[in-house]
């Protein structure tokens, strides 16, 4: 017979987590066991067993340990999403609170898969490039930019990962030597903010003093109570 | 100085302290020395004590203890809610409220105009000077 659709529920209706209403042999029954081996002569049909492929004959280990060795039980456990704030969505306007970019506002694109917010300035607005930030040193305001022409797609955290410094073991007559080597933005980086950023500036510009608005930093003046602010 | 906003049936008052803070009510009865019993169009007829409200200059026409619609239809006849959004008093509170639930874009724009605002008031001022000075 052709593979059959593995039955949806289980026949045994659970009374209580681990107790079926239904007794071993009542399941039997149910199964239709007996009506299977009727079909095949008092016998339930199996499959050969596959022939096992040869292992290949291990070698007795050079060493062993003096006392038993603890291993670890391996941590097999995956990190679930950081969940995002529900004021964040593409095109907020947020703040960011903390680094060299402290205090601008910016405009939030779409969350990584390491949890972190890729956000823009845009960089022709206020310097903030293609950047990735942390949920928690930033504000969400409930401004919100039209992101519809904007493709984010290829951006992840790769793209931002820093390159591996290679480790020089040898000359020691380096050490004294500064080794501050600092790279211009390949020019493939430079095409993809410019890239990413003309659809989002012409949204921009189509809303009055949303520019302006991004181009300034944010600050608390005197009388600003940032609990009683609504942003 | 004599006093001018009596506690009367009648008297609109604003609730200063509590869940119905900010609300307008009517005195609709008098329970004793420190209660009334108001009452307004959204909300069921209660006790509150005088310190609770701060008397308004409106009064309107009731009977002791009205009934709702006769409250209502009293309240419109009088045009509380318009005289009450038209008093300085209540234009203030609106103005409160407004800058309150400012975003924080609103905030910004809100500095550009007073900047624009500014700058125009001093080009006039100047202007004057000018003349004044020739």
């Amino acid at each position: 017979m052709a593979p059959r659709k593995p039955r949806a529920s289980s026949r045994n209706p659970e009374l209580i987590h681990g107790i079926g209403k239904y007794s071993r042999s009542k399941m039997y029954h149910k199964r239709g066991i007996w009506a299977v081996k009727a079909k095949h002569g008092g016998v339930f049909p199996l499959h050969e067993p596959k022939a096992a492929a040869p292992t290949p004959a291990e070698k007795p280990p050079k060493y062993y340990p003096a006392e038993d060795v603890k291993h670890p039980i391996p941590n097999r456990r995956k990190h679930k999403l950081t969940k995002l704030r529900a004021s964040i969505t593409p095109g907020t306007v947020l703040i960011l609170l903390a680094g060299r970019f402290m205090g601008k506002r910016v405009v939030f694109l779409k969350q990584l898969p390491s949890g972190l917010l890729l956000v823009t300035g845009p960089f022709k607005i206020n310097g903030v490039p293609l950047r990735r930030v942390n949920q928690a040193y930033v504000i969400a305001t409930s401004t919100k930019v039209d992101i519809s022409g904007v493709n984010a797609e290829k951006f992840d955290d790769k793209y931002f990962t820093k390159e591996k410094k290679k480790k020089n073991k040898k000359g020691e007559s380096e050490f004294f030597e500064t080794e501050e080597e600092t790279k211009a933005l390949p020019r493939e980086k430079k095409d993809d903010q410019k890239a990413l950023d003309t659809p989002l500036i012409k949204a921009i510009e189509a809303v009055p003093d949303l520019k302006a608005y991004l181009g300034a930093r944010f600050s608390l003046r005197a009388g600003m109570k940032p609990h009683e602010l609504v942003f | 100085m004599p006093f001018k906003r009596y506690v009367e049936i009648g008297r609109v008052a604003l609730v200063n302290y509590g869940k119905d803070y900010g609300r307008l009510v009517v005195i609709v009865d008098v329970i004793d020395q420190n209660r009334a019993l108001v009452d307004a169009p959204d909300m069921v007829r209660g006790q509150m004590n005088f310190k609770r409200l701060s008397l308004t200059d409106i009064k309107i026409d009731i009977p002791r203890l009205p009934k709702k619609k006769s409250l209502i239809a009293a309240m419109e006849a009088t045009d509380v809610k318009n005289k009450w959004e038209n008093s300085s008093w209540g234009r203030k509170l609106i103005v409160q409220k407004r800058r309150a639930s400012l975003n924080d874009f609103d905030r910004f724009k809100v500095m550009l105009a007073r900047i624009k605002r500014g700058g125009a008031i001093q080009q006039e001022l100047a202007k004057l000077k000018k003349q004044n000075a020739s």
